[in-house]
C-alpha cells in the first residue's frame, strides 16, 4: 500500500465516495482489507485466541462460525479495538487495515472506529429520536449542514431498508420501534459514518425469520460498498450471506474456504463434525 | 441418541406419605403467613398512629400566621416563616453543592472505576458516610466552618447538609448508571465516540430518571435533619437571610419548641412538623412517579 493511500484514509474528509468505490478495478477487490497475523488473545492470563492468521477480503462477507466460547466474538472485538474498554484485556500479533497495523497502542482509537463500524447482537437504539439516533455518530467526526444532515440520514435508512418505515417518525423515540426496526437503525447508525468495514455480531440471533431474512438481504446488498465480517451460531446464515467462511474451535482458526467449499467439502475433519451437527 | 441406562421400574409413589409431608407444608404456610401478617400490623399500627397525631394536631394548629409571620416570643401572634425560608435555602443550596460533586463521584466508580482499588475504597468511604449518624457529620462541620470562622452561620448549615447528600446521590448515580447495559456503551464507543461523549449522552441520559430520584430522595432526607444544624447554622428566632450569621431553619425550630413548656410554641411545632412530612411526602411520590416512568 502506497503512503498516500494511506493518508487518503487516515481523513476522513478526504475519504472517497461511495460511488468512487464501486467503480475500483476487480484486482483491488480480492486485496485483503484487514490482514490478521499471528494474533494472540488474552483475557487476563487465560488465551482466547492463539496464532490466528487470516485475510478478510475487501467488499466480501466473511463469515465466522464455531461452537460457543471459540473466540469467533473475541476476535471481531479486536478488529476494532473494543476490548481496549477493559482492562485485563490485551492482544499480541497483528492486524493490519490496509497496511497499518490497528493492535499498536499508539492507534487513535475514535478514527479505528470511524473506519471498522460494528452492529451487536441485541439492537441497542440510544435513548433518543430516531434522527438523532443516525446524526449521533456522524457528528462525532462530520461538521454539516443542517440540509446535509438531512440528507445523510436519508441516505443511511434508505441503505438500511427502512426510510419508507421510519420516514414519518424521525422525530420519535426509537425505542418505540420492533426488534427488527431497532437493529436495521444500528446498521443505518453504524453506515452513516461511512465506515469501510462493518462488523456484525449475531446480529439476528436477537430476531425473527422475517427481520432475519431482512437483515441478511441488507448484508448482501451493502457488501457492494463495504467489507463485512459476520459471526453467526446459524450456519446457514453463514451458506447464505457469506463468501468466506472461517471456521473457529477452542481459540483456533481450524479452517477458512469459500463458503460453497467448506460447507460441501470441508478439508478438517473437526469442521465436518461441527458443519453436520455432530458438537457444538 | 445413545441407549442410556433406564431403572427397569417406576419407583411406587407413597400417596399416604405424600399427603402427610403436603399437611405439614400448610401448616407451616399458615404460621409464617399469620406471623408476617402479625408483624406488618404492629409496624403499621405505631406508623399510623404517628401520622394520625400528625395530621390532627398539625392541622388544628395550622393557620395563615404559620406562612406569613415570624416566630415570636411566646404569647404574640408567630409564625414559621423565617424557619420556613432558612430551611428552603439551606436545603437548597445543598443540593446544589452536593448532586454535582455525587453524580461526578457515581459516575466515576459506575464509569472509570471498574476493578479499580482506589474505586473500591472510595466506594466503600462513600457506604460508611451514607449511614455515619448525622450528628458527626454537624461536629465535622462545626470543627472545620464554625470554629475557625468565629461563629455559626448558614453556610456552616449548608455545608454539613451537602455532605449528608453526597453519598446518596454518589450511590444511586453508581447504581442506575450500573443498570446502563454495557452492549449500548459500546455500541457509542463502536462509532468511534470518546468516553466522555458516551457518558454525558447514553449513560446518563439513560439513567438520568433514577439519578434525579436520588437526588429528590437525597432532599427528602435532609428537609428533615435536625442533629447536623444544632452544631452549624444553630437557628435564629429572627428574619435572617444571611448565610454569614446563624440561619433559622424548620427542624431546629421544631426542637427547640416542642420541648418549651408554651402551648403556643408546641403547637406551631405540630404546624413545622407537618409541614415538612408534607414536603418529604411529596418529594417520595415525586420520585417514585418519576422513577416509574422511566421504566
Amino acid at each position: 500500500m502506497s503512503q498516500s493511500a494511506m493518508d487518503d484514509k487516515t481523513a476522513p474528509a478526504a475519504r472517497p465516495n461511495i460511488g468512487a468505490m464501486q467503480a475500483r478495478s476487480a484486482a483491488e477487490l480480492n486485496e485483503a482489507k484487514l490482514a490478521i497475523r499471528g494474533l494472540d488473545f488474552f483475557y487476563g492470563a487465560h488465551k482466547a485466541l492463539k496464532g490466528i492468521d487470516l485475510n478478510i477480503p475487501a467488499r466480501q462477507v466473511t463469515g465466522m462460525i464455531g461452537p460457543s466460547g471459540c473466540g469467533k466474538s473475541t476476535l471481531l472485538r479486536v478488529l476494532n479495538r473494543m476490548y481496549s474498554l477493559y482492562p485485563g484485556q490485551r492482544a499480541e500479533g497483528q492486524v493490519l487495515l490496509d497496511g497499518e497495523n490497528i493492535i499498536d497502542s499508539n492507534v487513535d482509537l475514535n478514527a479505528l472506529r470511524s473506519k471498522i463500524g460494528m452492529v451487536f447482537q441485541k439492537p441497542t437504539p440510544f435513548p433518543m429520536t430516531i434522527y438523532e439516533n443516525i446524526a449521533f455518530g456522524v457528528r462525532l467526526h462530520e461538521q454539516l449542514s443542517k440540509a446535509q444532515m438531512d440528507e445523510r440520514v436519508e441516505w443511511a435508512l434508505t441503505r438500511a431498508a427502512l426510510w419508507s418505515e421510519a420516514k414519518d417518525r424521525l422525530n420519535t423515540s426509537a425505542m418505540g420501534m420492533s426488534g427488527g426496526q431497532q437493529q436495521r437503525l444500528c446498521i443505518a447508525r453504524t453506515i452513516a459514518v461511512r465506515p469501510e468495514v462493518i462488523l456484525f455480531d449475531e446480529p439476528t440471533s436477537a430476531l425473527d425469520p422475517i427481520s432475519t431474512l431482512k437483515i441478511e438481504e441488507l448484508i448482501d446488498e451493502l457488501k457492494r460498498d463495504f467489507t463485512i465480517a459476520i459471526v453467526t451460531h446459524n450456519m446457514q446464515q453463514a451458506a447464505r450471506c457469506a463468501d468466506q467462511v472461517a471456521f473457529f474451535y477452542l481459540g483456533e482458526l481450524i479452517e477458512v474456504a469459500p463458503a460453497g467449499q467448506l460447507f460441501t467439502a470441508p478439508k478438517h475433519p473437526k469442521t465436518q463434525e461441527y458443519i453436520t451437527g455432530r458438537f457444538g | 441418541m445413545s441407549a442410556t441406562t433406564q431403572p427397569a421400574l417406576t419407583p411406587v409413589k407413597d400417596l399416604a406419605v405424600a399427603a402427610r409431608l403436603g399437611r405439614g407444608r400448610k401448616r407451616t404456610d399458615v404460621i409464617i403467613r399469620t406471623l408476617s401478617l402479625a408483624a406488618t400490623a404492629i409496624g403499621l399500627i405505631f406508623l399510623a398512629s404517628i401520622l394520625i397525631t400528625l395530621f390532627v394536631k398539625g392541622f388544628g394548629a395550622m393557620n395563615l400566621a404559620v406562612f406569613t409571620e415570624v416566630t415570636k416570643p411566646p404569647g404574640s401572634e408567630g409564625g414559621l416563616l423565617n424557619a420556613i425560608v432558612g430551611s428552603l435555602i439551606q436545603v437548597v443550596l445543598a443540593t446544589l453543592i452536593g448532586t454535582p460533586i455525587g453524580m461526578l463521584v457515581g459516575t466515576y466508580l459506575a464509569e472509570y472505576a471498574q476493578g479499580s482499588r482506589f474505586g473500591d475504597v472510595v466506594r466503600f468511604v462513600s457506604d460508611i458516610l451514607l449511614s455515619a449518624p448525622s450528628i458527626l457529620i454537624g461536629l465535622f462541620v462545626y470543627q472545620l466552618l464554625v470554629l475557625p470562622f468565629g461563629g455559626f452561620s448558614g453556610w456552616a448549615g449548608v455545608a454539613a447538609l451537602a455532605i449528608i447528600i453526597i453519598p446518596i446521590v454518589v450511590r444511586t448515580t453508581e447504581d442506575m448508571l450500573s443498570l446502563v447495559p454495557n452492549t449500548l456503551r459500546e455500541a457509542v464507543i463502536g462509532l468511534g465516540a470518546p468516553k466522555w461523549k458516551m457518558i454525558v449522552l447514553v449513560s446518563w441520559r439513560s439513567a438520568i430518571s433514577g439519578i434525579i430520584t436520588g437526588v429528590l430522595l437525597g432532599i427528602a432526607r435532609i428537609a428533615g435533619e435536625t442533629a447536623p444544624l444544632l452544631f452549624t447554622s444553630l437557628g435564629n428566632n429572627a428574619w435572617s437571610t444571611n448565610l454569614s450569621a446563624p440561619m433559622p431553619s424548620l427542624p431546629i425550630t421544631i426542637y427547640s419548641y416542642a420541648g418549651s413548656p408554651f402551648q403556643d410554641w408546641i403547637e406551631l411545632a405540630w404546624a413545622g412538623a407537618l409541614l415538612i412530612t408534607l414536603a418529604v411526602l411529596l418529594l417520595n411520590i415525586g420520585a417514585r412517579s418519576l422513577l416509574g416512568r422511566g421504566k
